[in-house]
């Protein structure tokens, strides 16, 4: 057992450098594939991540209060906000703490047009953060159960559209993703049939001496899995270097067009390379496995 | 030890064998002859269950072949040494993993292997090109490495399909010479040749197949007139014996 193992892995490796032009020829289909998918997974991240950070603005849901509602009412509707799940915070927000944020920070340049104002026109409000977009609505609906409230403000039709815009994004990158894995998959047996193929004539050879099947397929699969290995390697590295290239030129030019700037390179290359190690390998023994099968038939 | 039982074995109308039987004793050096598409073929093709009798009992080592389970096929074909016409050599492997492969699917230690395969070159004498690689021997060279890849695991019966075949006559004797000095130790040698200067001279136990019948079994010479062995060979030039493989 532990002889065919050392055979297996031995012979593996000598068919990797012997047969160089056809190794060479899988890695570099291996790795164009891999850096394909690479290249839009990072994308996929990196949308993903910026509507993350968009969705974080709209997860607040303000109730604004009638001016009679006291201050005890709106007590016992915060204790009943805080009992629900889907709410991650709630404030009392007093108007005239909420004028002066207006005046201070949203409108800090012109705090000048406030001047005039006899009253202060703003409502007494309950600030609700949610924990998710989704829950948005629902706590909603609760609010509007309340007694001595004036109106509930959340961004209904901003959030329907961010989610509906979310959901079609992840199907389309689901999608075609599938698309590539099963195009590399494809290429990739192609590749190792090629090479199946020219050596044949050798498993004919070695079935004549009296090899058994797996015996024969151990070196071709560990060959695939060295294929996959090296080639996942290859365009980890690739990806690095063009990622963090791309990152570098985005915190310098447009960064103000993103709230947090994309996902930092080196948690983003180590997950990736993960990926990509998973990938090669399963695509280089699945390659080596379909490929050989005509040939072993017996 | 090979022994078949009234084997019949048709190929749509062809016939391939027809009620054949044959017992070759352990130690038995025996030639199988007859001309193109008499049968000799599928004999060995049957010993080695690449096909499978329609009719009779095959029995090779003990092992009853027709009724062998595929998965027993590997161990079945370990305890047969196999050379061919054509050597049919591992191209990417060099003389001493060739033979080292033979050894390797039995699951041997890398020790063992380094002590017997030296061995075994030396006994077909080509302990010096070890390290070649069959495309850099010569033909007398290649069916030398070949023969001993088919001894290195001790096999009781060695098969030779026209190992002369792609050699010539100097050459071919010292083939010839390396089997019968195998036979001496003990092996069963099973040789199909068209070549009448070789059993004549031998002078060994000369099976003849005509249509699918064995037409004669007994010790003596070639039995065919030197016309005939011509008409004969041809049979499996170029290797077509490998059209037949699975």
């Amino acid at each position: 057992m532990l002889n065919s193992l050392k055979y297996t892995i031995k012979e593996a490796f000598m068919q990797v450098f012997r047969n160089a032009a056809m190794s060479i020829a899988s890695i570099f289909s291996i790795t164009a594939m891999l850096l394909i998918l690479g290249i839009f997974f990072t994308i996929t991240v990196n949308i993903s991540l910026a509507i993350e950070n968009v969705k974080d603005d709209f997860d607040t849901v303000s109730i604004h209060l009638l001016d009679e509602t006291t201050y005890e009412s709106a007590s016992t509707m915060i204790l009943q906000l805080e009992g629900m799940s889907e709410v991650e915070d709630v404030h009392y927000l007093d108007k005239d703490v909420a004028l002066e944020q207006w005046t201070n920070d949203k409108f800090a340049d012109n705090a000048d047009i406030f001047d005039g104002l006899a009253k202060n026109p703003l409502p007494n409000s309950i600030e609700i953060t949610v924990t998710e977009l989704e829950s948005a609505e629902k706590v909603a609906e609760v609010a509007k159960t309340f007694d001595g409230i004036e109106k509930i403000n959340y961004y209904k039709e901003s959030v329907d559209k961010l989610l509906k815009i979310t959901e079609s994004l992840r199907t389309g990158m689901m999608i075609t993703m599938g698309f590539l894995v099963l195009i590399s998959i494809l290429v990739v047996s192609n590749t190792i049939k090629l090479t199946v193929f020219a050596r044949h004539k050798e498993i004919e050879i070695m079935k004549y001496v009296g090899a058994t099947n797996w015996f024969i397929r151990g070196p071709f699969l560990t060959e695939g899995i060295i294929i996959g290995i090296i080639s996942a390697l290859l365009s980890s590295g690739i990806v690095t270097l063009i990622y963090s290239r791309v990152v570098k030129a985005f915190s310098m030019d447009v960064s103000w067009l993103l709230d947090t700037g994309p996902v930092p390179v080196g948690f983003m290359t180590f997950n990736l390379a993960w990926i990509f190690l998973a990938l090669g390998i399963s695509i280089g023994a699945c390659g080596s496995i379909v490929s050989m099968r005509r040939f072993l038939d017996t | 030890m090979i022994k078949f039982e009234n084997v019949t074995k048709n190929y749509d109308t062809n016939v391939g064998l027809e009620d054949v039987s044959i017992n070759i004793d352990k130690g038995n050096f025996v030639f199988l002859v007859g001309p193109s598409g008499a049968g000799k073929s599928t004999f060995i093709r049957l010993i080695l269950k690449e096909l499978e009798p329609d009719k009779g009992n095959i029995c090779i080592n003990g092992m009853q072949v027709n009724t062998l389970p595929n998965r027993l096929i590997p161990q079945l074909r370990r305890s047969i040494g196999i050379v061919f016409q054509d050597f049919r050599l591992l191209p990417n492997k060099t003389v001493f993993e060739n033979v080292a492969f033979a050894m390797e699917i039995t699951h041997q230690s890398a020790r063992n292997i380094r002590r017997q395969v030296p061995q075994v070159l030396s006994l077909v004498g080509i302990s010096n090109k070890a390290n070649m690689y069959p495309n850099q021997l010569a033909g007398g060279e290649q069916q030398r490495v070949a023969i001993a890849r088919a001894l290195v695991n001790n096999p009781t019966v060695l098969i030779a399909d026209e190992p002369t075949g792609n050699l010539d006559p100097d050459n071919s004797w010292e083939i010839m010479r390396l089997l019968e000095q195998i036979n001496i130790r003990g092996t069963t040698v099973l040789m199909v040749t068209h070549a009448k200067d070789i059993v004549d001279k031998m002078n060994k136990r000369v099976i003849a197949i005509e249509n699918g019948r064995i037409v004669r079994d007994e010790y003596g010479d070639y039995g065919y007139k030197e016309e005939d062995a011509r008409l004969h060979t041809g049979d499996y030039i170029g290797g077509g014996y490998r059209k037949y493989v699975k």
